[in-house]
């Protein structure tokens, strides 16, 4: 087939037929603010992940002083560091989904810091099972070992993060009215501790506190002014626009409507609740969502600037107010769920409602910010 | 060259982008999000509580599955063999799997079918049973360490181009429970993506029969032969073991994670595997039924992504060339779809390139390993949709039942038997129109 070039031209001829059925034909003109909302957005992306890791350090501090002078003081001080650490935290799953630095792929540490659920087993001793788990192995505990141990591509992590960290202060949840209960004894290494492997219970946990940093760090200093990455995403307005969108979709209806909740109620399972052990599951929802609001509005601590409602106002006002309220309807209903979490979606209780409100108005959330989508002409493709 | 620049323009009203092209999952599919989160969306015209189903099942395909009995008892009963923790384990972001770049173990992504010969064909292995776990709860021996290694095959283009085909070995050391048998056979397959399924499904057995022609009866080189699976058409699976979604989805439950549903109420553990029969269960079954149905959801509803740039020049031209070569006779690019337990699956023109019957694909793809109708040579012809995205969603550009091919090029060269002449007219064709081929290939 010698005759490309007459193939090519004759296809040019005869074959344009556009049939775009369906799809929309935008030509949109950004609004002039979108670079500045961007730019605000960096901002809130970096101060609330400088919040987390500030946090994290606290909480390590707590963790050491626990390992090292286990008492009942010393365990509060470190659950009270752990509920402190999250709310910070869960404000930046709205940067998820995007294969930032917090999820590419390649070396996003995301499954390190926050899987769930935890293999309980496989970390400590059960109420089934004494001398189950890496701490009363021969294992060795240290940085390296720990996420070697959850190393296996695409797969959710069990052996660190968060939820780690909250089974070894908390425990397994065996109460219907309280969450979990280890004594601080399990940390005490003369002869008046309770369980065993007191020695590298402690070290476990102070290795994954300080891994949990670590990774907390490593998303940070990628989002600090002048590295690559934030360079990068502030100089293609338009797709970091449309990224910091994508999380807020993502968020809301596949994440925290859907896998937290939803399949919460579905599986009507007590414990199916992602802080389980310290029973802090509500500040789950409440700090998820009110991360997608920081978006939103362009505004998280001090900061305090445009928002992507500013843009979207621009375009379509109305939108941007249906989205404004909705945000805030979800924020309420969130804040009126009853804590703890586990009772709201116990088979049968009241709190079925609750969380059945929370999740359609996420869902709805979810609709309107896909209209924005839409809107601005970002469905069908992404320039990559 | 007059003469066929006119037959060219008058016939190529047939090459343009035909009705609905756009739109590889008819009303289903996913015009919002592409990139790395292309084979994430629900179909996009879902009853709402389908939708919310859909959610739902995406929790349970997403996470992990821990060791029974734990807190969270709706998700334990993983093992005690297995070969992920998480359907997404090998489906990540309902992509699909790949042979680890440095064939070590463990091998996410890709699984090993077991089978020795028996009084009434091909069996499990009374031992290690019909596929090989290569992970395990603690305390329970994993069933042995695979590995791969590779062979460079070397060759020419006609017209001189030089490529590398890498041919796989499988090594499968410190077997966990007695010397492997003498005979065994096996079969590496990587996991498949999630878009469309409920689609395919829906695809008529009338259709899938129409196509069949086992024994060449129209002389075009083609013999497609429909699987069988308990008496039904088998579409899923590379060999189309499974006939239907919900059997897919048992099946890999318990073959790949360990877990029991009312309709595979065992897992892959032998009686002769002690270790792994000692162990508790999560509950019988493991999975509960409505958890299984919203499993079973998700896995029909997952959304075919949108065309990115079905009426570029360049895609048409390969569009065309891709016909000419006969890729068509077996990648048979539509269908309507049938009745389908989501209505919004039904009634849908759809494009998933695929016949979903079974070829001979020569002696180099073959793995030896009859399944059901399927002889050690045949494999069920995979849907292209989605082949363009797979780089954004898994991270690689990996094809074939093993993952052999680094890329759609090798595909293409690898294809043998009754696709033989498909691909020496691919071979043959100058290079920029190899180049548009793939490039059709790519928008898909």
């Amino acid at each position: 087939m010698r005759y490309l070039p007459l193939l090519a031209l004759a296809l040019t001829l005869g074959c344009n037929s556009k049939d775009r059925s369906g799809l929309e034909d935008t030509a949109l003109s950004w609004p002039d603010n979108t670079e500045a909302a961007v730019l605000n957005y960096t901002a809130i992306v970096e101060a609330t992940y400088a919040d987390s890791l500030a946090a994290a350090e606290t909480l390590n501090a707590a963790l050491e002083a626990l390992a090292s002078a286990p008492s009942q003081a010393a365990l509060d001080d470190a659950r009270t560091s752990w509920l402190d650490s999250r709310e910070p935290y869960l404000q930046t799953e709205v940067f998820r989904f995007y294969d930032g630095p917090i999820d590419n792929p390649d070396d996003g540490p995301e499954g390190l810091i926050n899987a769930w659920p935890m293999d309980e087993h496989y970390v400590d001793y059960t109420i089934d099972d004494p001398a189950t788990g890496i701490v009363n192995s021969d294992e060795p505990i240290d940085a390296g070992s720990l996420e070697e141990l959850n190393e296996s591509g695409g797969e959710a992590n069990i052996a660190t993060g968060y939820h780690a960290i909250e089974f070894l202060l908390w425990g397994q949840d065996l109460s219907d009215t309280g969450p979990g209960d280890r004594p601080f004894t399990d940390y005490v290494t003369d002869s008046s501790g309770t369980a065993t492997n007191q020695d590298r219970r402690g070290l476990y946990l102070t290795t994954a506190g300080g891994l949990l940093a670590g990774h907390l760090s490593q998303v940070h200093e990628q989002w600090t002014p002048g590295a690559d990455y934030r360079t990068r995403f502030e100089a293609d307005p338009q797709t970091g626009f449309e990224k910091a969108l994508t999380g807020m979709i993502i968020l809301s209806g596949f994440e925290t409507g859907g896998e937290r909740l939803q399949a919460a109620l579905d599986s009507k399972s007590q414990e199916d609740e992602h802080s389980c052990f310290s029973d802090n599951t509500h500040r789950d929802m409440i700090q998820d969502i009110q991360g997608v609001q920081n978006v939103w509005v362009g505004s998280y601590g001090s900061i305090n600037g445009v928002g992507l409602r500013d843009v979207v106002s621009e375009v379509d006002a109305a939108l941007a107010g249906a989205v404004d309220d909705r945000i805030a309807e979800s924020l309420s209903l969130a804040n009126a769920l009853q804590p703890p979490f586990d009772q709201e979606i116990a088979a049968g209780s009241a709190g079925n409602a609750r969380v059945e409100a929370l999740i359609v108005s996420l869902r709805a959330q979810e609709e309107l910010l896909f209209e924005v989508f839409e809107v601005f002409g970002l469905a069908v493709t992404i320039p990559e | 060259m007059t003469t066929i620049l006119l037959a060219l323009i008058t016939g190529c009203a047939s090459e343009g982008v035909e009705e609905g092209e756009w739109l590889p999952g008819g009303e289903t599919t996913n015009t919002l999000l592409l990139g790395g989160n292309a084979f994430l969306m629900p179909s996009q015209n879902l009853e709402p509580e389908d939708e919310q189903d859909f959610y739902s099942g995406n929790s349970f395909f997403n996470l992990s599955w821990v060791e029974a009995p734990a807190s969270t008892d709706a998700r334990d009963g993983l093992g005690p063999l297995f070969n992920a923790r998480s359907c997404s384990g090998c489906h990540f972001r309902d992509g699909r799997g790949a042979p680890p770049d440095d064939g070590a173990a463990p091998l996410a992504g890709l699984l090993i079918r077991l089978s020795v010969d028996g009084p009434d064909g091909p069996e499990p292995d009374p031992i290690y049973g019909g596929q090989l776990q290569d992970l395990a709860n603690p305390g329970v021996p994993v069933e042995a360490i695979p590995s791969i290694t590779w062979t460079a095959i070397d060759e020419r283009y006609p017209d001189g181009t030089p490529y590398r085909l890498t041919a796989p070995s499988y090594h499968l050391e410190q077997p966990g429970y007695g010397p492997l048998p003498a005979g065994l056979m096996i079969s590496p397959r990587v996991a498949p993506q999630m878009i469309g399924l409920g689609l395919l499904e829906a695809i008529p057995e009338d259709r899938i029969a129409e196509l069949s022609d086992p024994g060449d009866a129209d002389d075009d080189g083609i013999s497609g032969r429909i699987q069988r699976s308990g008496g039904v058409v088998g579409r899923f699976g590379w060999k189309g073991e499974a006939a239907d979604v919900p059997h897919q989805v048992a099946g890999a439950f318990a073959g790949d994670m360990g877990l029991t549903s009312a309709l595979v109420p065992a897992d892959d553990c032998t009686d002769a595997q002690t270790a792994c029969r000692d162990e508790p269960d999560g509950g019988v079954p493991e999975i509960d039924g409505d958890v299984f149905e919203l499993v079973a959801l998700y896995s029909r509803a997952v959304a075919p992504p949108v065309r990115r740039a079905a009426d570029s020049e360049v895609v048409l031209l390969g569009k065309a060339l891709f016909k000419d070569a006969g890729c068509a006779l077996c990648h048979v690019p539509s269908h309507t779809t049938g009745a389908s337990p989501l209505s919004a699956l039904e009634d849908q023109l759809i494009w998933p390139y695929t016949d979903l019957l079974l070829h001979d694909m020569g002696e180099g793809l073959a793995d030896g390993r009859p399944v059901g109708e399927a002889s050690g040579r045949e494999w069920k012809t995979p849907p292209l949709w989605g082949l363009g995205l797979i780089e954004d969603v898994s991270g690689h550009t990996r094809f074939l039942h093993d993952g052999r091919a680094r890329s759609l090029e090798e595909a293409v060269l690898w294809h043998g038997g009754e696709a033989r002449d498909s691909r020496d007219a691919f071979a043959n064709l100058h290079a920029d129109e190899r180049r548009a081929l793939l490039s059709f290939l790519e928008d898909l």
